[in-house]
């Protein structure tokens, strides 16, 4: 399944840019980022529970805000794209 | 069931492979092409100058990912495997079935009976897809006689004579295989299976599918912890993935050769596509390679019903499925090994 997972985190905070470091870091290596906040993450449940529960142990619920939306596995009909920096299909054929 | 993954391919000359946190960071000349997260892959196939990283290769092996290094061409040249893993008890079962030659002889009595049975229904499919051509008759002959082979399979006790039949089934299928082509051009023609290296298009397109397969059908034993050098069939001999060539048997019809036709019939490939050197030996040109690929990637896509387990998989969980069904034999969970059949 596909899920989008979107953050802010708030860099008025003194330990914020650490927080907002590792949780790019932890969604690079889970997804493919297609906006500067903005990852694509494609996860099986086991997966998307280790995953969710890495990213909620990351943020600070005072500061931070999280969000999820579930694009489920039929994902190829619910994203268009329009403009640069297209992302790449990662179901599709991956050549390079 | 195991979710059928995507396998990233790396035709570019000169690309570097490096672990990026989890994932994998494609590199041409230091500048990063793609970024792909680990654990959406099932293999990595790195064509010619393509170098990896040993961080990324540890990490892939530790992932069950299985990385395979071809030469330009697609001859498989080497791959990255981590510490022997899966059920050791799976693997003895499975030295010792290979020692026993009753039982080496019934797995691989099975495997020929996919093999014979797909291939009866590939010529019969291009018999019936295209009735009024003159050499609709000869695939139907040709497909009579793997009938009559197939018949005789259960009788054929012994290796020997499995293999003795297999040659005799292959001789007949590839005797009709030049009728399944369809357009006629000269240069695309078929006259017989060549190999190491292929001498013309036909062959060339063919092994390098079969390349393709035997990564896919490896990677299936290896998940699902068997030994893919110990085969039945195939006997042992250092290097070769014996079990692996087994299990490809009887998808060779199905996923490659078919592949193979409609990539030709369709005009998809033509004679441009193939560069022949001064040794005779023909390869595919890089575009080519491309479209090759894309559609190999696409077949395994597609849904199919399995026969035995009655379920709808892509068709690149097939190895997985036989793969899954024949360490349940070794198991002794079913009593005999089910091969996979065309319909």
């Amino acid at each position: 399944m596909l899920v989008l997972v979107s953050y802010d985190v708030s860099t008025i905070d003194p330990k914020g840019p650490g927080r907002l470091r590792r949780m790019a870091k932890l969604c690079q290596n889970w997804g493919q980022r297609v906006q500067n906040s903005v990852f694509e993450c494609l996860v099986d449940p086991a997966q998307w529970t280790a995953l969710r529960a890495k990213l909620l142990d990351c943020i600070d619920p005072e500061h931070d805000s999280l969000r999820f939306y579930f694009l489920g596995a039929n994902w190829q009909r619910r994203v268009e794209h329009a403009g640069a920096k297209k992302p790449i299909d990662q179901e599709g054929n991956l050549i390079v | 069931m195991k979710q059928h993954l995507n396998t990233l391919f790396v035709t570019t000359q000169g690309a570097y492979l490096a672990k990026d946190g989890e994932a994998v960071a494609v590199r041409v000349d230091s500048e990063t092409k793609l970024r792909f997260p680990a654990h959406t892959l099932d293999g990595v196939i790195c064509f010619g100058q393509v170098s990896m990283s040993p961080a990324l290769m540890a990490h892939l092996a530790e992932k069950d990912v299985c990385v395979s290094f071809l030469s330009e061409s697609g001859r498989f040249l080497a791959r990255v495997q981590g510490p022997t893993h899966g059920n050791v008890l799976l693997r003895r079962r499975q030295y010792r079935a290979a020692d026993d030659p009753a039982t080496s002889a019934d797995i691989a009595r099975m495997t020929l009976a996919g093999k014979l049975h797909n291939c009866r229904a590939a010529l019969r499919r291009s018999a019936r897809d295209h009735p009024d051509r003159p050499e609709a008759e000869k695939l139907s002959i040709a497909a009579d006689a793997l009938g009559h082979q197939l018949k005789r399979l259960p009788m054929t006790n012994g290796l020997e004579g499995l293999r003795g039949l297999e040659g005799e089934a292959a001789a007949g299928y590839f005797g009709a295989f030049a009728a399944m082509l369809l357009r006629g051009e000269p240069e695309l023609g078929f006259t017989g299976r060549n190999r190491r290296p292929p001498l013309d298009p036909v062959n060339c397109l063919l092994s390098f599918l079969y390349t393709l397969l035997v990564h896919d059908v490896r990677s299936a034993l290896e998940s699902v912890g068997l030994d893919p050098q110990v085969g039945f069939l195939h006997r042992d001999r250092p290097g070769r993935p014996s079990l692996a060539l087994d299990l490809m048997e009887e998808f060779r019809p199905v996923l490659a050769d078919r592949l193979a036709l409609t990539l030709l019939n369709r005009g998809m490939l033509d004679p441009k596509d193939f560069r022949t050197a001064v040794s005779g030996a023909v390869s595919l040109t890089d575009k080519a390679r491309k479209t090759v690929i894309t559609a190999w990637q696409e077949r395994k896509r597609n849904e199919v019903e399995h026969p035995f387990l009655r379920e709808k998989m892509a068709a690149g969980l097939l190895p997985f499925a036989q793969a899954l069904l024949l360490a349940r034999f070794l198991r002794g969970d079913l009593d005999a090994y089910p091969p996979y059949l065309w319909r």
